[in-house]
């Protein structure tokens, strides 16, 4: 319990880029106290509160599941707030912001591209027929469930596309949690939209641009498994090209 | 200035906010909404929201169960008329997230299964595995998208309100990334903002659940409501405040203190058998469960962790499978947070704020403002009284997000076209206010305040209250607000992404806030629900308090306190009672 309790120091550099000044971006070095239980998040609003005010970086909920404090540690993409200073000591740290988005400031990146890819892949659920409320809720057994449950998991925390070498050098790519997200809804058995969606997964931005590093999935804190799901879709869309996943759906087999 | 024109802005992309600006688009195609957050929407703070959501669905459950279940939960101080229209509307609401996609959790047969929650007597809980409110609120967003009448402004700080000719025009607000100052002029305005858990020190709350909505209505003339009853959360991790839900212990666990004994069969909430059964024990209301710890803690039966005292919360029994099974977020978030395995070891556990049952006087969601409407955690509708039952806010804001929208709509259609210069002014000179605070570089840390605010709430207006201390409360907030008046100096004087100066326009907010809580507690002589007196009010005085309190922003000074009756329709007032002393008192 002492080893615990004790308050030790760590040295964290940080990213820091302001661009209101002009000046390009540059490492700040600060040291922090730390115990047990502190993590990086909590690391970085300690610099805030107590030794300077300009740091800049996004978060909220502080239990990994609102996905808004991704950032490089030590280059590898990870959520701050589930990550612990304790594992980094007694060596130096370092924290960017996540790879391959534009920075905002300091570790704030522009999300703008994501968001927007997120709204193409038509990430609602389109029924065959509207049904009334008044008739209740779709059945849907736990083993349909099941099919989709994984990829209804992402948190848009980015870090998949932190790590994808892919969107790294082909920015128009849909990406990881976006695909992902695409395949949830078509992968639900209250869901025909397959057809809907079938031009951006197929498009040369869709799931072929997609090389199979697989780097994605391992940093998915949620183990939403995005390459899975990219690599399905490599084969829904080749059957889709031969129009085999058309006739499948019309006897009832496509999912 | 940069001005954007709408018919409704919607302030907030949470559950309420995403679900008003829905039904707006639903109800009225043409109408332009402006979806406006401090935060892009799917991290606003309905996400954390674990346990689920109320919805009567099984044969042996009745919309009267629900409604005896709130009203009795709410110590009387429920609106009836408003909970009526509550329950009749939950299922209906959980259906449509159904349609939208939502993943709730399924029995074999593909129908939705339920399960218990604190304080219901039938297992009516909906439940996504325990990321109910994560579903929800990716579902909303989700689908929120198809509607091309909504307009999102992600990462927009709305900072003021503007009326004029006592009717509201729009809201001011700082787009993030930018610093820019815009106008959004709008003819009805909707307030989905969310909870003020951050007033307190330990608490549930992520960092955006600063009351703003709270701060803002108040500050232009809608009253706030109840604002002393304030919920605390008796499974919370020391420290941090993170939740371990209720669910945990509708699957079964249990508390112990540090001797291993389930003290909760000490304070009414017994016996112990049979057991597991609703309203007893550990499936008892939170707010009973709070004051067990208190007095626990008292006694020297608890046991201290590097954070504070703590007791147990026990889920082994449960078997690995189960747990794995129902409660995969706790059990990461325990072995990652805590460095505790539920499934071998007790989780360390003790109460923290976690919910405001307060907030900005609404009839049906309009508040005294026209054309300002409030719902979810931000509005005091009347549904929740002196105390808010588990998994009724999750429903709350689908329901009366919805009302939101459509009044708005409605009320948005009735008013003429038309800025004015009056608008523009106002703008501008709210616009250099904001400017002001960035420019300034003396006084006090933010931290600083926020944390001594923190402090004096949780020791002056925490579980157990008394004159001497909320004295000593109201005391130190007038004091921080005179500090904050004072200066507040900042870093960081740049307009890009500046989160020191937004941190700051909050800790404005939350002070007043703050305040209304104290002073609302002050003048409450009496013990309800989550406010509960150690000194000479320890308990319920309907004769003289079976009344909404309701706090006005009077300026520098403290807010003025007034009283306003509540509806009462079929359920009159009886004793509060759970576990043994609950079965007879609902058999009588
Ligand atoms: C850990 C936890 C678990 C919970 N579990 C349950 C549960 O199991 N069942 C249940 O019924 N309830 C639960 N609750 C309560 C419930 O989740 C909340 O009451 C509810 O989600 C609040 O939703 P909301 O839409 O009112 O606000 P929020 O989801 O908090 O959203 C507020 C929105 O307002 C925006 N906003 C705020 N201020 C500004 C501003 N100045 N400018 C622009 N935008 C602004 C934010 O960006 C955000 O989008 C839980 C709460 C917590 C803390
Ligand atoms: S797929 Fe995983 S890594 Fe990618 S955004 Fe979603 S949760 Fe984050
Ligand atoms: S702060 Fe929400 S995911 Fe880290």
């Amino acid at each position: 319990m002492t080893a615990e309790t004790n308050t030790r120091t760590i040295e964290i550099d940080v990213l820091r880029y302001d661009p209101d000044s002009g000046a390009p971006p540059r490492y700040q070095t600060y040291t922090v106290p730390f115990q047990h239980d502190t993590s990086v998040l909590v690391g970085l609003q300690y610099i805030k509160d107590h030794l300077d005010g300009t740091l800049t970086f996004r978060w909220s909920c502080r239990m990994a599941i609102c996905g808004s404090c991704g950032t490089m540690i030590n280059g590898i993409p990870q959520l701050s707030c589930h990550t612990f200073l304790r594992d980094y000591w007694p060596k130096k740290l370092r924290i960017d912001p996540l790879e391959h988005f534009p920075i905002i400031k300091d570790l704030a990146i522009d999300q703008t591209d994501f968001l927007n890819k997120l709204d193409s892949v038509k990430p609602y659920l389109i029924p065959k027929q509207e049904k009334p409320l008044s008739e209740g809720a779709y059945l849907q057994t736990p083993k349909q469930m099941e099919q989709y449950y994984n990829y209804s998991q992402c948190i848009n925390c980015l870090l998949c596309y932190a790590a994808c070498p892919q969107y790294g050098l082909t920015p128009t790519f849909t990406g990881p949690a976006a695909l992902a997200l695409l395949h949830r809804y078509n992968a639900d058995s209250r869901d025909v939209g397959w057809t809907a969606r079938s031009d951006v997964l197929n498009s040369e931005d869709g799931v072929w641009r997609c090389t199979l590093v697989g780097y994605c999935s391992e940093v998915c804190p949620k183990n939403v498994d995005p390459a899975h799901a990219i690599n399905q879709n490599k084969v829904n869309s080749t059957l889709d090209y031969f129009g085999v996943l058309k006739l499948l759906s019309t006897v009832g087999l496509g999912k | 200035m940069q001005v954007i024109t709408c018919d409704v802005v919607v302030v907030g992309g949470g559950g309420s906010g995403l679900r008003a600006a829905i039904a707006i688009a639903e109800s009225d195609p043409k109408l332009t909404v402006a979806l406006v957050s401090k935060v892009v929407p799917m991290r606003s703070h309905t996400v954390a929201a674990e346990g689920g959501a109320a919805g009567v669905i099984r044969g042996d459950d009745s919309l009267d169960n629900h409604f005896n279940d709130t009203v009795s939960g709410g110590d009387w101080l429920c609106d009836q008329d408003a909970v009526q229209y509550f329950v009749e509307h939950c299922v209906e609401e959980l259906v449509q997230l159904e349609h939208w996609g939502c993943p709730w959790s399924r029995k074999d047969d593909g129908n939705i299964n339920v399960r218990f929650f604190g304080g219901m007597t039938v297992q009516r809980t909906w439940f996504a595995a325990d990321k109910s409110g994560f579903h929800i609120l990716h579902t909303l967003f989700q689908t929120s998208i198809k509607y091309p009448g909504i307009q999102r402004y992600d990462e927009y700080f709305v900072a003021d309100l503007i009326l004029e000719d006592g009717r509201v025009r729009g809201v001011l607000a700082i787009e993030v990334a930018t610093g820019e100052i815009v106008l959004f002029e709008a003819k009805a305005v909707i307030l989905g903002t969310g909870g003020a858990g951050r007033v307190y020190r330990q608490n549930t709350n992520a960092g955006i659940v600063t009351g703003d909505g709270m701060g803002l209505a108040y500050r232009h003339g809608a009253k706030l409501r109840d604002m002393e009853f304030v919920q605390y959360h008796p499974t919370c991790l020391p420290g941090s405040g993170i939740l371990m839900t209720e669910g945990c212990r509708g699957e079964g666990g249990i508390l112990t203190n540090k001797d291993g004994y389930r003290y909760l069969q000490d304070y009414a909430l017994g016996p112990l058998d049979p057991w597991p059964r609703p309203k007893a024990m550990e499936l008892g209301p939170r707010d009973r469960l709070s004051q067990a710890f208190w007095h626990e803690d008292q006694k020297g039966n608890t046991f201290q962790t590097p954070l504070g005292s703590a007791v147990n919360l026990d889920l082994r029994h449960l078997g690995e499978k189960k747990i794995l099974e129902r409660l995969p977020l706790i059990t990461e978030a325990a072995r990652v947070f805590a460095g505790v395995d539920p499934v071998t070891d007790p989780i360390p556990v003790r109460p923290a704020v976690h919910y405001t049952m307060g907030g900005i006087y609404a009839n049906m969601t309009e508040t005294e403002v026209p054309g300002l409407f409030a719902a979810g955690e931000c509005s005091s509708v009347g549904i929740h009284g002196a105390n808010r039952l588990g998994s009724n806010s999750l429903v709350e804001i689908i329901v009366f997000g919805k009302v939101a929208g459509e009044r708005a709509a409605a009320y948005a259609r009735t008013v003429k076209d038309g800025s004015s210069a009056g608008v523009r002014q106002q703008a501008e000179e709210s616009a250099s206010r904001l400017l002001a605070l960035l420019k300034n570089d003396k006084g006090e840390r933010v931290a600083k305040l926020r944390d001594e605010m923190g402090d004096a709430m949780e020791a002056g207006v925490g579980i157990y209250r008394q004159a001497s201390g909320m004295k000593t409360a109201i005391d130190k907030i007038a004091e921080l607000r005179a500090r904050y008046r004072a200066g507040i100096a900042l870093d960081d004087h740049s307009r890009s992404f500046n989160t020191e100066w937004l941190t700051t326009i909050e800790l404005g907010f939350m002070l007043e806030v703050a305040e209304a809580m104290a002073h609302s507690a002050y003048n409450r002589k009496e013990s309800r629900g989550a406010h509960v007196r150690l000194d000479e009010y320890k308990t319920r005085d309907d004769e003289h308090f079976l009344q909404h309190s309701l706090a006005t922003y009077t300026g520098e000074g403290p807010p003025a306190i007034s009283y306003q009756p509540v509806t009462i329709t079929k359920s009159q007032p009886r004793t509060r009672s759970y576990g043994g002393a609950g079965k007879q008192a609902v058999m009588t």
